[in-house]
């Protein structure tokens, strides 16, 4: 099929699926006249029952926490998918860790750059630690956190080379911290199976409203998810970085890499 | 414009699907899937909103206010991840086609199966 008739194809199905979208969206209630009553009910219910003022992290990690218990699975997959598509392939070796590009020196790192890197990474890490901690109390949680963390790690390669990486942590370090994390979100949810209520019931002290050590176990599976996410993101950086700064088709050079293949193509 | 959201959201969908089925670039293709995906964002948060609704978050307004859908923003932080896993999947595949056929275009995978 070639690219025209593909265009054709095309506009003739999505001028038919933007009809069956209009026509679907027009039954829907209007936009601005949410008519619940599910949402409503647990805006009422989340600071009375469970002490979570961020609701939607009352239903991410407690009302709907096996849900995010499969969400963070589908992560942990993917991460494990990444890593064995990426492992290192026959005829691959490990090069020289430096950046590279062709026909052209790569300029080195800019002060300013190394600065600010440097300068940002204890604050970003920081703060990634503060939207882990206070999930449960304003917008954020193990998953956002998470995310802030690993930008950390990633400050410290813009800043640097991909070697300062390896003073860090190690893969087996992280594949270690991911597996901890995945594993504590089913320990807590089995918290409530071997109290002898159901998987994932929040039945630790709920604390004061509005304070950190509150809402049971909601802060806990933050923490973990939190502890998952930021391995898994920062596995995911380092095996992209390595698939592109050090591995080496052996046949092409002990440089040059892949990048030469585009010549000869 | 009460029709406005629904319009993004339609627009987003089709405009992400016409970049997957045209593009010659793997990498263009995989950001239109994210392109097309936005539009499952907007919606789940265009259904749950209400005009002058506050947000879910009770930290520092009283609990009787009422709020947009806490709900379709759960789902939302769950489409977004989703969708970063999917993307870093999609990613690596490219990397490897590039690697065994020098080429990101789609075409090529079928011209040349074996490198």
């Amino acid at each position: 099929m070639t690219v025209r008739i593909r265009r054709v194809v095309f506009l003739a199905a999505a001028a038919a699926l933007a009809v069956l979208m209009a026509w679907g969206f027009g039954a829907l209630p209007h936009f601005g006249h949410y008519r619940g009553p599910y949402g409503d009910v647990l805006s009422r219910v989340s600071v009375p029952q469970r002490h979570i003022t961020d609701v939607v992290t009352a239903v991410n990690f407690d009302y709907r926490g096996f849900d995010t218990l499969g969400e963070e699975f589908i992560f942990f997959a993917a991460v494990l998918g990444v890593a064995l598509i990426l492992r290192r392939q026959a005829g691959e070796g490990a090069g020289h860790a430096a950046d590279y590009a062709t026909g052209r020196a790569v300029p080195p790192t800019s002060d300013a750059v190394r600065v600010l890197g440097l300068g940002l990474t204890a604050p970003t890490v920081l703060f990634g630690i503060y939207v882990i901690a206070h999930g449960h109390l304003t917008p954020g949680g193990g998953f956002q956190g998470g995310v802030v963390l690993a930008t950390g790690v990633l400050l410290i390669y813009l800043a640097g080379e991909f070697d300062d990486l390896h003073g860090l942590y190690t893969e087996a370090a992280l594949e270690r911290a991911e597996a901890v994390g995945a594993g504590g979100f089913i320990a807590i949810g089995m918290l409530g199976v071997l109290a002898g209520t159901s998987f994932l019931h929040n039945g630790l002290p709920l604390g004061a409203t509005g304070t950190v050590f509150s809402a049971g176990t909601v802060p806990l599976i933050n923490l973990t998810v939190g502890i998952e996410i930021a391995a898994g993101l920062v596995l995911l950086l380092t095996t992209f970085l390595h698939q592109t700064i050090v591995l080496r088709r052996r046949d092409a050079g002990a440089v040059r890499g892949v990048l030469s293949r585009d010549c000869r193509a | 414009m009460k029709v406005l959201p629904y319009a993004v959201v339609i627009w987003l969908f089709v405009v992400g699907v016409y970049g997957i089925v045209t593009s010659r670039n793997l990498l263009h293709q995989i950001i239109s899937l994210s392109v097309a995906q936005a539009s499952t964002y907007v919606l789940l948060l265009s259904i749950g909103y209400r005009t002058g609704g506050a947000a879910p978050v009770f930290a520092d307004i009283p609990t009787s206010r009422v709020t947009v859908d806490p709900i379709v923003q759960a789902l939302s932080l769950t489409d977004v991840v989703v969708g970063a896993a999917v993307s870093a999947l999609l990613l690596s595949v490219a990397v490897q086609v590039h690697k065994r056929t020098g080429s990101l275009d789609p075409e090529d995978l079928r011209r040349r199966p074996e490198r």
